[in-house]
């Protein structure tokens, strides 16, 4: 989540106090992305060194200063919105790393091991459709954010249903050859975490 | 009292060498109030759960019990009665008949039941009016817009005293917004006092149970427990 843009969007149709940036912000990201006013006045302090916002008054108080958005800011704010975000994943995903190891653990039921994690994931999205089930059917900076890490998870589910029918249909167990991990070997591994 | 009490529910198709078992020994109670999703892969015995649970095939041994009335012990005209007076059910595709008004599909499980025809509409326009959907009552299926017959056929199964909601993959081919609707309906219904059992493979969907099973192989392997609550979210939100 940037911040800075996120601002720079909220003073884009006109001048606007720290505070109400802080409330505006939670309220658009349906509260689930908490920002305290200290950050919002840190990050606005940047954006004005930056030229990307102004404020009528340099001197002052900065609860009483109104931040502008800039000509600058309004083309940092187009150039960003079209930017695409970061899609690379982690360079080793944890719970791949889980599940590959379980393979490897002798007497350890995978499958179980894919039921615990669905479990808990499923858990994590039902606490994530009470937050949209409680809120107003109207609310649609709330629906956005929630079905964002909604269809997240569920993309998690997802491996993890495939893993159980892959693991299911692979040939009966035969000690996992090292030259058939992505690994050089499991002591490697080891060090590598 | 559970609405729905399954105990030992075991059901075996074929005999011999083609023997499947479907079910092995499911326990699983549901009362009102409660909306439960059943996840599990294709072949764990989902839809068998829930065809037992609504008398529409009967297990191999086991008991059923829908409101306290066992239903293996009961008469078949007697389990018939069941069917039709506590127990609504959602299908995939709605199953709307084309020639009936939405009321009268509304009504149908009262008709079929014996009440007289005005009864009937007046219980089939309470239950409409319920799902926000009573000013189509006299429009045919294929006069409603999509979501609208998602209502009706919601409706339909919550006509009338019913206790016990079965679904099976109630949201179809849907989008993901207008399966959602369907979910927010079935939930509001639940709340309301009905018990809800749905059968899906969505994981979006089944988060909007107040509990999911999860079905493997014919047997209960594992279930979520009650979640705490949307607030735990933004404690999670604040350590980013």
């Amino acid at each position: 989540m940037s911040v800075p843009h996120a601002l720079l969007a909220l003073v884009s149709d006109g001048p606007k106090f720290g505070l109400q940036l802080q409330n505006e912000f939670e309220a658009r990201t349906g509260e689930v992305w908490p920002l305290n006013v200290g950050q919002v006045y840190t990050t606005l302090q940047r954006l004005e060194r930056d030229e990307l916002v102004e404020t009528d008054d340099s001197e002052g108080d900065r609860s009483r200063k109104r931040y502008r958005i800039t000509s600058a800011g309004d083309r940092e704010l187009a150039d960003w919105l079209r930017t695409p975000p970061d899609l690379v994943p982690p360079p080793r995903d944890e719970l791949v790393i889980k599940v590959l190891v379980a393979l490897q653990v002798p007497g350890t039921d995978v499958h179980e091991i894919l039921q615990v994690h669905r479990r808990h994931v499923i858990e994590v999205m039902q606490r994530y459709t009470q937050a949209k089930a409680a809120a107003d059917e109207d609310n649609t900076a709330l629906a956005l954010v929630v079905d964002a890490e909604l269809f997240r998870l569920e993309a998690i589910v997802r491996w993890l249903d495939a893993a159980d029918v892959r693991l299911k249909q692979r040939p009966r167990l035969e000690p996992v050859e090292a030259a058939d991990m992505p690994f050089e070997s499991t002591q490697e591994m080891e060090v590598s975490q | 009292m559970s609405a729905l009490e399954l105990r030992h529910v075991s059901k075996l198709y074929g005999s011999g060498p083609t023997e499947v078992h479907a079910l092995r020994g499911v326990d699983l109670t549901v009362d009102r109030g409660e909306l439960v999703a059943i996840m599990g892969p294709s072949g764990s015995g989902k839809s068998t759960l829930l065809t037992i649970a609504g008398s529409l095939e009967e297990a191999t041994s086991g008991q059923v019990l829908v409101d306290g009335v066992d239903l293996t012990e009961v008469s078949r005209s007697d389990r018939a009665r069941m069917r039709r007076r506590s127990i609504g059910y959602v299908f995939q595709d709605f199953n709307l008949l084309p020639g009936l008004t939405a009321v009268e599909n509304a009504a149908l499980p009262l008709e079929l039941d014996g009440v007289r025809a005005k009864a009937a509409r007046a219980t089939g326009l309470e239950a409409m009016e319920e799902l926000d959907v009573a000013d189509r009552a006299d429009r045919y299926p294929d006069e409603l817009s999509g979501g609208e017959r998602q209502r009706v056929a919601i409706a339909r199964a919550i006509v009338g005293e019913r206790g016990l909601l079965l679904a099976d993959e109630p949201t179809g081919a849907l989008d993901s917004v207008n399966g959602e609707a369907v979910m927010r309906l079935l939930r509001a219904a639940t709340k309301r006092g009905v018990a809800g059992v749905v059968v899906t493979h969505e994981a979006q969907l089944a988060s909007w149970a107040d509990r999911v099973v999860f079905l493997r192989d014919g047997q209960i392997v594992d279930q979520t427990v009650a979640p705490p609550g949307p607030e735990s979210l933004l404690a999670a939100g604040d350590r980013r």
